[in-house]
């Protein structure tokens, strides 16, 4: 009684912004779903799930194997797709080692995504450089922007830092969109050119899918490596204690330094990738709401763990994709399943070992 | 101009300080940055304008503009409290003990969940706030006030007398405060936590309900995404003025406000939207504490 | 003298929580540190291993100036401590929290362990190996692959000390290490301490078991309200009349 009582009331506070006949619709559709949930959860309550032997390694390799034949199976609009899940992926990667690993919840990861992708276009555009070229630039470039930027944030803490990377990703955002002599402001810059690889353009989608999942599997590589690695422990110990870690002896604020320099690294990487691909950039791709979807991949996965960045990101990009139909109710199902997310399953979907 | 920057400042200031007093209320007795309070603002805004035009569309702002005006803040204020009500016990109760980022992630849902809400409801367009009101302009030594500036201030002014004497007087407020204290210690004292919070976000939310309503009213028209901007904007204030503490909420939106109005004015207004983050960001730097907050002492 | 402290003085916000507090350590004994709570015992240990900075005085350790460096410089310098509220790092295993306590007798760094390099490896292999003995030295080297936050209450305590052997100090801190233990466990922890010391290593406790105190120390300093009111071996502390008022008048003496 209690619970319809409840959901009557949400439908009653709807219906400024739906109408009454819209509330109306609520209140069952509300109602209907309630019902579902626990039918649902009865059935499975009763269904013992076999347990599934899983096996890291066959894992990878059936994952590699089966990104490697995709394109040959796949339509076109699908490896575009692909490409996408792709660079976000790098992204999350970087965006990881900053929350996922040092407990740094960093909300303007958008901006060195930004900086990477400006760069190299610029590069390219401006001075007429290759995408090679290009990227050697842009990787220390945007690294330093991250060793930079880090100085300010890493004197706070928690939430404090949350609040003042954000505003630092705005304000690149800012600066992105008005400082029209050089990055043309909100009309972007076009015509960024492909790679070409040993003499090869990289023009057709099924290239540039293969550039990025070399791009992918190397991230992955190193930063699986670097996870288990001295670096890697004293980052973990950061985040579960800093006052702690410390006392360990690990130089915390060094420490962070590095973790921000290295993040900003794999989102430089993705970037570059994103404007290659793109041919254009503008300020618009650069966004807090990219910078939380990037958090909400990390999440969605299991902080911390490099498996579970690799899912969320595919979840995230695939999903609303899949199920073009409900476009529309993206963003809305987007923010309801992170809420969701933080009471019923904080740790991720990949449980952290 | 310079006089006339100020007046424009204070006007938006009473604003932010409005809206800031939701965040410090909120951090003062949870330490919870509530993400989503930018859209309960939002949620404000537009609850104005549905509202005026529901009493509209039956004829009573024809044959009373200031009853319907009167019924149109309380509809909003109502609705809009009930809002922050309900997002707090849906989103941030069940996380009350879980480690400190987890509801600052949750309000951040939130905060994308009633943005999309409200543009799939209401369209992703302006709404327009009826043109229902006389504008009358105040003229003195070349400077111009429009009457409706001069109500947002008093407004502002009033309310945050209002919650000053609430807070300091009234047996919830010193409840309010005993909590913000001291959680364990005020639940001892018999004190209901989960009331207090409710009604923390009550009055929040209705603050920022009011907030909304005289913006959509000022500018004549709202949009989905005005949330976010102010948000962050009416947070800033709160930490100017040093978060957790309400006279340095409604003095850090007053002087945001006038920052924002002289920088458009004398510096750029392209970057009029970047004043308030680097307020924040130096702000946060050189005097985490605030302009009002304590200092602690010992080393981070 | 492994450590010395002159005049050491912490004030919170007006408050002294220690106020002139000096005494001077020997290399290789076991100091207690007692006192009433809110003696400011903590306080001293957070002033000594940088986690807090002293309002003023001076900190020697082995003769150099140790005073208001960063916890992790003083770490370095070969002091090490536990914490009363246990900070074991949760979801890493208990292998990982001692590997942990290696981080600065190691010292391969991002590019050598990208690559992978024999130098890497050899130096992972050998983190691991001295983190095993160190467990093993603690008694809990078969939860190695536990996660830390597993581990009994017991364990966990155990699980610090470890970790903090493993910065390979001179010297060790303990604060409280006995407390929540049952007698089984607190006699086992006495042990552990006296090997502690036979190893060569000095250590100041705080501690509340009177049992500890007692059984244990070589000298005992009494603090009360953050001043130093009494320095001696434990019988002499047992028949001060200024500790004996303080603070034992109020509990039973083991």
């Amino acid at each position: 009684m209690k619970k319809i009582l409840f959901m009557l009331w949400l439908s009653l506070l709807s219906m400024p912004f739906m109408g009454i006949k819209g509330g109306a619709y609520l209140f069952l559709g509300i109602c209907a779903s309630y019902g579902l949930y626990i039918f649902l959860a009865n059935t499975f309550d009763r269904i013992k799930l076999p347990a599934v032997p899983f096996n890291a390694k066959i894992a990878t390799t059936a994952a590699i194997i089966s990104a490697l034949i995709l394109p040959f199976l796949m339509k076109d609009y699908y490896t575009d797709i692909a490409i996408l899940a792709g660079i976000y992926i790098i992204l999350a990667l970087g965006v990881n080692i900053v929350i996922g690993f040092s407990g740094l919840l960093h909300l303007g990861f958008a901006a060195f995504y930004g900086i990477g992708a400006y760069s190299n276009a610029l590069l390219t555009t401006s001075l007429g450089l290759d995408f090679w070229s290009a990227l050697v630039l842009t990787l220390p470039l945007t690294s330093l922007a991250g060793f930079l930027l880090a100085f300010p944030s890493l004197r706070l803490r928690g939430d404090y830092l949350a609040i003042v990377t954000l505003g630092f990703g705005e304000i690149i955002r800012l600066v992105l969109n008005n400082w029209d002599s050089v990055t043309r402001g909100p009309n972007g810059i076009s015509n960024i050119p492909s790679p070409v690889l040993l003499g090869f353009e990289i023009g057709r989608l099924t290239h540039y899918y293969y550039l990025v999942f070399g791009f992918v599997l190397i991230a992955a590589f190193v930063v699986k490596r670097v996870q288990r690695s001295r670096t890697g422990r004293a980052w973990l110990a950061i985040r579960e204690d800093e006052t702690a870690a410390e006392s360990m002896g690990i130089n915390t604020r060094k420490y962070k330094y590095m973790a921000l320099t290295f993040g900003a690294f794999w989102a430089g990487l993705a970037g570059a990738l994103f404007a290659s691909k793109m041919h254009f950039v503008s300020p618009e791709s650069f966004t807090f709401m990219e910078s939380v979807f990037v958090v909400c991949m990390i999440i969605l996965g299991g902080l911390g763990s490099v498996p579970g960045v690799i899912l969320g990101s595919l979840i995230l990009v695939l999903l609303p994709e899949l199920l073009r139909d409900f476009q529309l109710y993206r963003m809305l199902a987007l923010g309801v399943g992170l809420v969701l997310m933080m009471i019923f399953r904080p740790d991720g979907l990949i449980k952290k070992s | 101009m310079f006089l006339q920057q100020i007046i424009n400042g204070l006007t938006v200031g009473g604003v932010y300080a409005l809206i800031a007093l939701g965040y410090t209320l909120v951090y003062g007795i949870l330490e919870l940055i509530n993400f989503a309070h930018g859209e309960i603002y939002m949620i404000g805004a537009y609850l104005g304008i549905i509202f005026i035009g529901i009493f509209t569309a039956v004829g009573l702002t024809q044959y009373s503009l200031f009853l319907s005006l009167f019924l149109t803040f309380i509809m909003s204020v109502l609705v809009c409290s009930a809002y922050g009500f309900t997002v707090e016990k849906l989103a941030y109760k069940p996380l009350r003990n879980a480690p400190r980022l987890n509801p600052l992630i949750s309000a951040i849902g939130v905060s994308i969940f009633l943005q999309n809400y409200v543009m799939l409801t209401q369209g992703a367009t302006d709404k327009v706030f009826p043109h229902v009101l006389p504008v009358t302009i105040i003229e003195f030594y070349n400077v111009t006030m429009t009457t409706l500036q001069l109500f947002i201030i008093i407004v502002s002014l009033l309310l945050m007398a209002g919650l000053h004497l609430f807070i300091m007087k009234t047996k919830t407020g010193k409840a309010m405060r005993a909590t913000a204290q001291d959680k364990v210690m005020a639940s001892l004292l018999g004190i209901n936590i989960d009331r207090i919070i409710s009604v923390t976000f009550v009055i929040g939310s209705g603050l920022a309900a009011v907030a909304g309503l005289m913006v959509a009213m000022y500018y004549g028209l709202v949009n989905y995404s005005i949330g976010y901007i102010a948000g962050i904007k009416a947070f800033t204030a709160a930490v100017l003025g040093g978060i957790g503490s309400i006279p340095g909420a409604m003095i850090g939106g007053l002087v945001l406000g006038l920052i924002e109005s002289l920088g458009a004015g004398y510096l750029s207004s392209e970057y009029k939207d970047a004043y308030a983050f680097i307020v924040l960001i130096v702000i946060l730097l050189i005097k985490p504490t605030g302009l009002l907050g304590k200092t602690e002492g010992g080393r981070s | 003298m492994i450590l010395e402290v002159r005049d050491l003085t912490k004030i919170f916000g007006g408050l002294k929580a220690i106020e002139e507090v000096s005494f001077k350590v020997k290399q290789g004994i076991i100091l207690s540190v007692i006192g009433p709570n809110g003696a400011g015992k903590t306080t001293l240990f957070n002033c000594l291993t940088g986690v807090l900075s002293s309002t003023r005085g001076r900190v020697l350790f082995e003769g150099a100036d140790a005073t208001n460096k960063r916890a992790h410089e003083i770490t370095a310098k070969g002091v090490a401590r536990t914490f009363q509220n246990i900070r074991v790092f949760g979801s890493m295993t208990v292998l990982e929290n001692v590997m942990i306590g290696q981080h600065l007798r190691s010292k391969e760094g991002l590019f050598t362990a990208i690559l992978g390099t024999d130098t890497f490896r050899k130096e992972e292999d050998e983190i691991r190996s001295k983190a095993l003995e160190y467990l093993e030295f603690a008694g809990i080297q078969d939860y190695a692959d536990t996660l830390a936050e597993n581990l009994p209450y017991g364990d966990q305590k155990r699980l610090e000390i470890a970790r903090a052997l493993a910065t390979e100090p001179k010297l060790l801190l303990l604060d409280e290490p006995a407390a929540g233990m049952n007698p089984q466990e607190t006699w086992e922890l006495m042990e552990l301490i006296k090997r502690i010391r036979e190893w060569g290593k000095t250590v100041i406790i705080i501690e509340h078991d009177m049992k500890v105190v007692m059984g244990i120390s070589d000298r005992i300093i009494v603090l009360d309200h953050g001043v130093k009111i009494a320095e001696g071996t434990p019988d002499e502390i047992r028949n001060n009349p200024y500790v004996i008022e303080a603070y034992l008048g109020k509990e039973e003496v083991g």
